[in-house]
């Protein structure tokens, strides 16, 4: 262990530190103090990202001997996790006051998931894919079950907590094969032995079961069972977390196992991952037209963007991998956006998760409907808000590897479910508003503005991309 | 050469209107109302500004404004216009002051959102005629869904979320392959600049596949058989600004993406099916014809006759091919610019029809014929110009409507007199279907109590009528500078198309 070493790590560092502190101090500061925590996590945000800007270099670096990875695309992604997160922060805050939820747990159980998201995407090595994993779903399975009071809740957590654990048990007996066949544990290791490995056949069967991993963790299809219920049954800012950083995190994670240690077995898992995306876009696009509850149709609108996100991976250039990065990005934000709506009419009593619940919203509450439909058009991919440019990123990289057929499904899917995303607008802007319910915007400032800037920023992100685009292809390219 | 960003500022200056406008609230529709006015005549001014600088003898881009937009992919903010765009940009501003002078009374809920939805339509319109960079035209051409989509599904008609739906989706299921199309073609040339793309060699399979991308995507928007049914719906249910703006403008975007992209892209996949579009064309022509006979809603009339119109149009872009084949150059530019002077022509002719019939509905709120009858006695000024549009609309010489069919059939007479026998079928079933609409709605006593109670056109509305068909008329008795504006562009097409890509 050198000194280099620790600055690499020193984001990592940081935030465990504060975390320890945050919990000691959520426990013996009492009631009175509650309103410190948000503002001490966001404080704790605020430095980590400072940090992780400090400990960028101009090139990759490593540190430990390889377990652990600090380039451009870690720093990207963790940057944009620790966006999301505060973003979670600011929109979860007046709710979880308002149902009496605003323990201190959720802001620590968020960053310990935030921490794993940060190992996740800084992981050289095998056992760090894997241990960065855990500390992300063991956080979330226990987010999801904060509302301890509630059935919903509950179910939610346990059907994530087993059919999660056993994704993690496929991932760890896939990785023991590849581990059987390379003798190494460390990404790199195994890209460079692998394509002498006599056992190559069985790492090509540990990849089965590595992908099978990743794609519970993106919600792909077929692994994508736990996603609608967890979305469902949770407290709406605990779902609001679920659907933002982890994506981000699952990104890092495949671009980590695939580009970097399985890059030779390549022509396998691009087979293998397109069908899921296959399957994802066909699911994701068919049924979320059914749902009636709003979360539950946004549950299945990501299984559906995960499917073009996997596109962009199936490629297997670099600009695929950049167009994903890329989509991911577009994804969290448009899925803060909406959930943020969400959030904001939400009331005690009223969760305003069923579609229905936003009728006439604009007679209510222009702006806010307006947001909200800036979110709709932009995961819809409507230029020229962002969404566009992630699906024209992936179409493209698809057709440039020779894809086109998976290219028309993309297209055939975004056309399946720009249906269900103009029903929202529909309800909102062309029937009038309920007598019997009032839909009433939050008075809270601060959920009203970063709100505000979230669903904007999908508008000004889809008109100066170039940046961005940029910034991705360089996280990749290094 | 320096010169002001004229077409920034006529995509910009609607959008960025819009702003005040939504900001003028719910309370004050009224501000709301001359603030959009002022945003829609500035723009006027500014394309008006633009066409004295304009130079006829040139078939180049001219008003050239480029900046790189997305370096990674070589996308670029391109504006440039020549006589075809120029033309179709005029068309845009001027239908948007008419529009929004139409809506003034007639839209009473939201009004400043209405207006806003109009603006920033506009300027997204204009941009789809001003891009010359293939990916900025696109998102111009999905971008201006989102308006209409709204204007349609607020303050449209009983069955608007259907009519609403139908139009977004039908009109985005062309337009994604068309978007598969364009990265193909980016991907092959390195580059979104779509004059580039027109010099691009491409083999006959990669420029069939193209051909039909292109056609789905500018098809449903034209609206060809047999992806027209969206636009009755979307006619019927559209409020009466919604309508003109759909007909006058929205219906031209189709064909001048055809004029754009699958004759000159993929020209040699073109002429191979050109027969398969001639047919379409002459359908359209024929039997929309005698679906329209038969309507009982004016506005379903009149949409069946934007079909039956268009046809007119896809059949002289098309009907060039063959004269090319013939190495009759004359007779094809003939045919092309048949086709554009119809395009102006309709714009007009149908923008006064809906505005006439929403004239109408806001007096009697039926679209239904039978409930008319005897308009010419009691709004008899009104009468005038209902049965001058009419007449427009059948063809008849001295109106707009005549120069442009006059010249199609023409052209078409060069390549089979055949043709020419069933393109002119159209001037005998629109006469039909015109006059019998003007028989049964405006001669003959009144057909109730409420009729008679009707008031006659008041200043606002004999303004806009008045502003339409003076366009008509011009077109009609003096078509020269309409034509010269085109000559141009058109000749420069021509020659494109008679060069084979193989």
């Amino acid at each position: 262990m050198s000194w280099n070493d620790l600055i690499n790590v020193l984001p990592e560092l940081y935030l465990t530190g504060s975390i320890c502190v945050l919990l000691l101090f959520d426990a013996f500061a009492g009631a009175r103090y509650r309103n410190a925590m948000h503002w001490l996590s966001m404080l704790v945000l605020i430095v980590t990202a400072l940090l992780v800007v400090a400990a960028q270099r101009v090139g990759p670096a490593t540190a430990f001997s390889g377990m652990y990875i600090n380039d451009a695309l870690a720093g990207l992604l963790k940057l944009f996790s620790i966006l999301a997160v505060a973003l979670v922060f600011v929109f979860a805050s007046p709710y979880l006051r308002m149902r009496k939820l605003a323990a201190g747990e959720f802001h620590t159980l968020a960053l310990f998931a935030l921490l794993g998201i940060m190992m996740l995407v800084s992981a050289g090595n095998l056992v760090m894919i894997y241990l960065g994993l855990e500390m992300l779903t063991l956080s979330s399975y226990a987010l999801v079950a904060l509302d301890r009071d509630s059935p919903r809740a509950t179910e939610a957590a346990m059907k994530y907590f087993v059919l999660g654990a056993m994704a993690s048990g496929l991932l760890l007996y896939g990785m023991s094969m590849i581990y059987g066949a390379t003798g190494t544990l460390s990404l790199a290791g195994i890209g460079a032995t692998l394509p002498m490995s006599p056992h190559y056949m069985l790492a090509v069967f540990g990849v089965v079961f590595v992908l099978a991993g990743i794609a519970f963790k993106f919600g792909a299809a077929p692994f994508h069972m736990w996603l609608p219920d967890v979305y469902e049954g949770s407290p709406t800012a605990v779902t609001l977390f679920v659907a933002s950083a982890p994506k981000l995190a699952a990104v890092g994670m495949a671009l980590r196992l695939l580009d970097l240690g399985l890059h030779p077995l390549f022509p396998y898992w691009q087979d293998m991952l397109a069908v899921l995306a296959v399957a994802s876009l066909a699911i994701g696009s068919l049924v979320a037209i059914v749902q009636s509850n709003l979360k539950r149709m946004l549950a299945y609108s990501t299984i559906g963007h995960m499917g073009y996100l996997l596109i962009g991976l199936c490629a297997g250039t670099s600009f695929g991998a950049a167009a994903s990065v890329f989509y991911a990005i577009a994804y969290v934000l448009m899925s803060t956006a909406a959930f943020g709506v969400i959030l904001a009419l939400a009331r005690t009593g009223f969760e305003a998760d069923q579609i229905e619940d936003l009728r006439g919203l604009n007679q209510r509450s222009p702006w806010l409907a307006g947001l909200m439909a800036l979110a709709m058009f932009s995961l819809a991919g409507v230029p020229p808000l962002f969404g566009f440019w992630a699906k024209l990123l992936v179409l493209q990289a698809a057709i440039q590897a020779n894809l086109l057929w998976l290219a028309i499904v993309g297209a055939v899917a975004a056309i399946i479910s720009l249906f269900y995303y103009l029903r929202v607008v529909k309800v909102m802007y062309f029937d009038s508003p309920a007598e019997d319910r009032t839909l009433i915007a939050t008075s809270d400032a601060s959920l009203r503005w970063v709100l505000s800037l979230n669903a904007l920023a999908l508008l000004a992100l889809g008109v100066f991309q170039g940046p961005l685009l940029d910034w991705c292809l360089r996280g990749i390219t290094g | 050469m320096t010169h002001w960003p004229f077409l920034s500022l006529l995509i910009w200056v609607p959008i960025a209107g819009a702003v005040p406008v939504l900001l003028a609230g719910d309370r004050r529709p009224q501000l709301a109302r001359w603030l959009a006015l002022l945003a829609a005549l500035l723009t006027l001014a500014v394309n008006l500004a633009m066409l004295s600088g304009f130079d006829y003898h040139s078939a180049t881009m001219q008003f050239v404004e480029s900046k790189p937009w997305i370096p990674m992919l070589h996308v670029h903010y391109a504006l440039g216009v020549d006589g075809i765009a120029m033309a179709l940009i005029l068309l845009t501003t001027i239908t948007t002051v008419l529009v929004i002078i139409g809506a003034w009374q007639a839209i009473n809920s939201r009004v400043h959102q209405y207006m806003a939805a109009m603006l920033v339509l506009s300027g997204f319109m204009t941009g789809v005629f001003a891009a010359t960079d293939a990916l900025l035209f696109y998102v111009f051409f999905e971008a201006q869904l989102i308006p209409m989509f709204l204007i349609i599904g607020v303050w449209g008609g009983p069955r608007r979320v259907y009519a609403a739906l139908k139009f977004f989706l039908y009109t985005f299921l062309g337009s994604i392959f068309m978007l598969l199309g364009l990265i193909y073609l980016y991907l092959k040339s390195g580059t979104f600049d779509m004059a580039a793309w027109q010099a691009l060699p491409l083999g006959m399979n990669a420029q069939t596949w193209l051909f039909f991308a292109f056609l789905l995507a500018f098809a449903v928007k034209i609206p060809m058989v047999p992806v027209h049914t969206w636009l009755p719906d979307a006619h019927v249910e559209a409020p009466t600004g919604g309508s003109v703006v759909l007909a006058a403008v929205m219906l031209k975007i189709g064909a001048y993406g055809l004029i754009r992209f699958a004759l000159p892209v993929t020209p040699d996949a073109a002429q191979h099916y050109a027969w398969l579009v001639v047919a379409l064309s002459l359908i359209a022509v024929i039997y929309i014809g005698y679906v329209a006979l038969v309507q009982e809603d004016m506005k379903k009339l009149v949409a069946y006759s934007s079909i039956a119109h268009m046809g007119f149009v896809t059949l002289g872009l098309f009907i060039v091919f063959m004269l090319i084949r013939a190495h009759d150059g004359d007779a094809a530019q003939l045919g092309l610019q048949g086709a554009m002077v119809q395009m102006i022509s309709h714009g007009f002719v149908s923008g006064a029809l809906f505005t006439s019939i929403g004239v109408m509905y806001d007096r009697l709120h039926t679209r239904l014929i039978k409930d008319y009858g005897g308009l010419a006695r009691v709004m008899p000024w009104f009468a005038v110009f209902m049965v001058f549009f009419a007449m427009a609309n059948t063809g008849l010489p001295g109106t707009s409507g005549f120069v442009g069919e006059f010249m199609v059939i023409l052209a078409s007479f060069a390549a089979s007199p055949w043709l020419a026998l069933l393109a002119a079928f159209t001037l005998v079933i629109g006469a039909g279907y015109t006059l019998w609409l003007v028989k049964r709605v405006v001669w003959g006593t009144p057909a109730s109590s409420k009729v008679e109670a009707m008031p006659d056109i008041n200043a606002r509305e004999a303004l806009v009528l008045a502003a339409f068909a003076a366009f008509t008329l011009l077109i009609g008795i003096w078509p020269e500078p309409l034509v010269k504006l085109l000559d141009p562009a058109v000749n420069q097409l021509v020659q494109t198309l008679g060069h084979s890509k193989l």
